[in-house]
């Protein structure tokens, strides 16, 4: 047994009313340059859809992930090694600009500049890529809300895999649901990525597992674009580099939840820590049969609970705070406790980490509109047995095209749904609901303080990376970062400062360091714009969760003011003073 | 040294091709150091992918030919293909015939590149002055290299570069290069080497830095790369002083 620790994500997908915050916040934060206009690391489309980019499901035609080859071994889908190297000089799988789309902004200038005239001045869309004029033709979610669309959905490669068993699903899908799927780099346990790498610049990090891109070390062979399945390494066109969703591993490393889960409105993102058995992926992985594949990865996953394994993870060097964080890990109980969250495309032999939840509410609507009780746990119950083609899009998704672990988790999903609301309505609840799949009341009030409650430390159980453990000169480096570089003069890569003499991002890399990032904390967590010497008095409302009442909330009451303030001559003790923030 | 030369050939084949190798060895480490995110293919695939499907291979894999064909050419004494039993006409026939092949295929390659450059919007406007000026000096030397292979294989050229050009490189890098022999050579080969020797000058600050770190460790690499975040604090290497201590 080898225990690594993992970093990993749950999405909720009942919960996402595709908003795109995440989308909006991510690229903000890390795709805001020049390069990667038309990356979204973090992307939401809508299911039944075409993806972003389009397609990027059918390996057949993209070549991602792993295949079994002849002898049952893991092989990558696109060709090993010597053929990577032969294909090298123009890779073959390689999605194109109109694949993703061309990123564009508009005229604005045109709307002040323009001369008077006759008619109102518009401002044209402009290419991003070669500055001419264009024509909006597609975008990261172009086809969002339009998911029975027959126009659009002809090319979804997961209606088309259904379709390829059963012709009739197309057409009575249509009319069916859509939900929305919200997707990040899935940092696999067993990344396709990393191991399409020729330079060795792709790497899985040993303490949290989040993949990452050696900008330093990164030549250019866009190998990886082809090798991830989800399509989720993107090539900076303008650096000539390969970047990816970095799981913020500045933020994670501080114990901040990543961007793109902070900003959730509809706070359906969890994250935790896994500890698995890196000695076990590979068999895993190599499952002969699809269907095998999501039982093989929880397989994988061990208990955190078990003292063989925290006695283990110990000898693997783990520190103590990141086992009980596994303990405490919601991504464990939603994948292994209650059983509710399934892995993207495990069928793609990477074993991803981020799960979803599949979406029950589709299936409730569906119910409510035929005029029975949609939350009576019988008519649930049998919807779902009854709605086998949403079943078979989510299974299509989620677990290879089995439909019985969709079916369970949509079950206990219902059974949630209608246990709890006989407990909101003050009814006695019924045990047998909560029987019916195979759990019992507690169970489901405890899934359901986590689905529906989501506390912040509940969802987010995040354990700060160990700094002390490597570094001693960490602080005289901070110091020393902090008074020579100036952290925001960059342009071309992440964090680069300005540009070289060999085009743009050339030249010494501004650095990203944890240091960095914990005076960030620091400076986000205080509530006063600088130098906040009375910090302990008061709360800051922005990043107050809304429990309890924190000491500080409120002003503290005059009487209780340890000091009097000096009262110039003259002024009235009793008048109004101006109230502290 | 065989006797007196001229000063322009002793600045020709003695000091220039020196003050090349010195800044392509200097300028390689340097910007290793100073641009290591620099170092990149910087490739335009994603803005074209019809041209460059065959422009791209034909010109890479015609170049690792001709690379092939000169280390057969320079670094290898024709003693030692004589001792192998490789005669000299065997020897002159594989050469040219190979060569000119591969310097076609590299020439086809450039030029379906170039105009690919020119011709594509999103390329000509990624296209930096390095670039231009590399692939100038790049399309004289092979241009150049291919007529004197051309010119070989079809005059009949008396000028056997085994004996006189090859002895001079390969002097190079014992130092005891005899620019005597470089200048007695036809003017097609002074022209080729001169374009050559400019050309590794001019590598290290151009995109061409990639061949350096063409990647052949991929293949006895094992698949999946761990690395610890400990092992690289921050986004560079801690500066002279600032090493950690073994802990």
């Amino acid at each position: 047994m080898r225990v690594m620790a993992q970093m990993g994500m749950v999405m909720n997908l009942d919960k996402c009313i595709g908003c795109h915050t995440c989308s909006v916040t991510c690229k903000q934060a890390w795709t805001n340059r020049s390069g990667v206009e038309y990356v979204w690391f973090n992307n939401v489309e809508t299911r039944p859809g075409q993806g972003y980019p389009r397609t990027y499901q059918d390996q057949e035609r993209w070549l991602g992930g792993w295949t079994l080859n002849r002898r049952g071994r893991l092989a990558l889908k696109a060709g090993g090694r010597l053929k990577k190297l032969l294909t090298i000089f123009a890779s073959p799988k390689q999605p194109q600009l109109e694949d993703y789309y061309e990123p564009w902004t508009y005229d604005y200038d045109n709307l002040v500049q323009a001369p008077p005239g006759e008619h109102v001045p518009v401002a044209r869309p402009k290419s991003l890529i070669s500055g001419e004029d264009t024509q909006v033709r597609w975008s990261a979610n172009w086809d969002d809300d339009l998911g029975g669309g027959p126009e659009l959905t002809r090319s979804d490669p997961v209606l088309a895999a259904m379709a390829r068993a059963n012709e009739q699903v197309r057409l009575e899908f249509e009319k069916t649901f859509m939900f929305y799927l919200p997707r990040i780099c899935e940092h696999c346990l067993n990344p396709s990525c990393v191991a399409s790498c020729p330079s060795g610049a792709l790497y899985k990090r040993s303490e949290d597992g989040i993949v990452l891109v050696d900008q330093d070390r990164c030549r250019g062979w866009r190998m990886c674009v082809t090798g991830c399945p989800y399509k989720k390494v993107y090539f900076n066109h303008r650096t000539g580099k390969a970047e990816k969703c970095t799981f913020c591993f500045p933020r994670v490393e501080v114990g901040l939840p990543t961007v793109c889960s902070e900003t959730c409105v509809g706070r359906l993102r969890y994250i935790g820590v896994m500890l698995y058995d890196a000695d076990r992926v590979a068999e895993a992985a190599s499952a002969p049969e699809e269907h095998d594949l999501y039982e093989a990865q929880r397989r994988v996953f061990l208990d955190p609970n078990d003292p063989v394994v925290a006695r283990e993870a110990e000898r693997a060097g783990i520190p103590r705070d990141w086992v009980q964080a596994a303990q405490r890990s919601p991504i464990w109980a939603l994948i292994n406790t209650y059983r509710v969250a399934l892995p993207l495309h495990p069928e793609y032999r990477t074993m991803p980490m981020v799960w979803y939840i599949p979406p029950l509410s589709p299936v409730v609507d569906v119910v409510r509109e035929t005029g029975v009780d949609g939350e009576d746990a019988g008519n649930l119950f049998g919807a779902i047995d009854a709605l086998r083609i949403p079943i078979g899009y989510l299974a299509e998704l989620f677990t290879a095209g089995d439909p019985a672990p969709v079916t369970a988790v949509l079950r206990r999903l219902a059974a949630m749904r209608s246990f709890m609301r006989e407990v909101n309505l003050g009814r006695p609840t019924d045990e047998s609901i909560a029987a019916a799949v195979g759990m019992t009341g507690d169970e489901v009030q405890d899934m359901y303080r986590l689905l529906a409650l989501a506390p912040y430390d509940e969802r987010y159980v995040i354990p700060t990376a160990h700094t002390e453990l490597g570094d001693p000169s960490t602080l005289a480096h901070a110091l020393e970062e902090s008074a020579t570089e100036c952290a925001l003069d960059y342009e071309g890569g992440p964090g680069m400062v300005g540009g070289g003499p060999f085009g743009e991002g050339s030249g010494g890399p501004a650095p990203i360091a944890v240091e960095n990032f914990h005076m960030l904390k620091d400076r986000q967590t205080a509530d006063a714009p600088a130098d906040p010497t009375d910090r302990v008095h008061r709360v800051n409302l922005l990043n107050w969760d809304g429990k309890g009442r924190p000491e500080g909330l409120f002003p503290t009451p005059p009487a209780e003011r340890p000091a009097a303030p000096q009262l110039m001559e003259g002024t009235d003790p009793h008048g109004d003073v101006e109230p502290r923030p | 040294m065989t006797g007196p030369d001229s000063t322009v050939d002793i600045l020709l084949w003695l000091v220039f091709p020196y003050v090349c190798l010195v800044i392509l060895v200097g300028g390689l480490v340097w910007r290793y150091r100073y641009d290591k995110f620099g170092w990149t293919t910087r490739s335009s695939q994603l803005y074209e992918r019809r041209l460059l499907r065959w422009g791209s291979p034909l010109f890479h894999f015609g170049i690792l030919v001709v690379l092939l064909g000169h280390v057969m050419g320079l670094l290898i004494p024709a003693s030692w293909t004589d001792a192998v039993g490789i005669s000299q006409h065997a020897y002159h026939v594989m050469a040219v015939a190979l060569g000119t092949v591969a310097g076609f295929c590299t020439l086809a390659g450039i030029a379906i590149l170039i105009y690919r450059r020119r011709t594509v919007g999103p390329v000509f406007s990624a296209t930096t002055k390095m670039d231009k000026v590399m692939y100038a000096v790049l399309t004289t030397v092979i241009v150049l290299g291919l007529a004197n292979t051309a010119v070989a294989n079809i005059l009949g050229s008396e000028y056997d570069y085994r004996t006189g050009l090859s002895v001079w490189f390969r002097g190079i890098f014992y130092f005891q290069p005899d620019p005597a022999l470089m200048a007695a050579a036809p003017i097609g080969f002074q022209l080729h080497a001169v374009a050559a020797f400019a050309l590794f000058a001019l590598w290290p600050f151009t995109r061409l830095v990639h061949a350096f770190t063409a990647p052949v460790g991929y293949l006895t690499r094992p698949y999946i790369v761990y690395r610890s975040r400990d092992a690289h604090l921050g986004s560079r290497a801690p500066r002279r002083g600032w090493e950690r201590t073994g802990s």
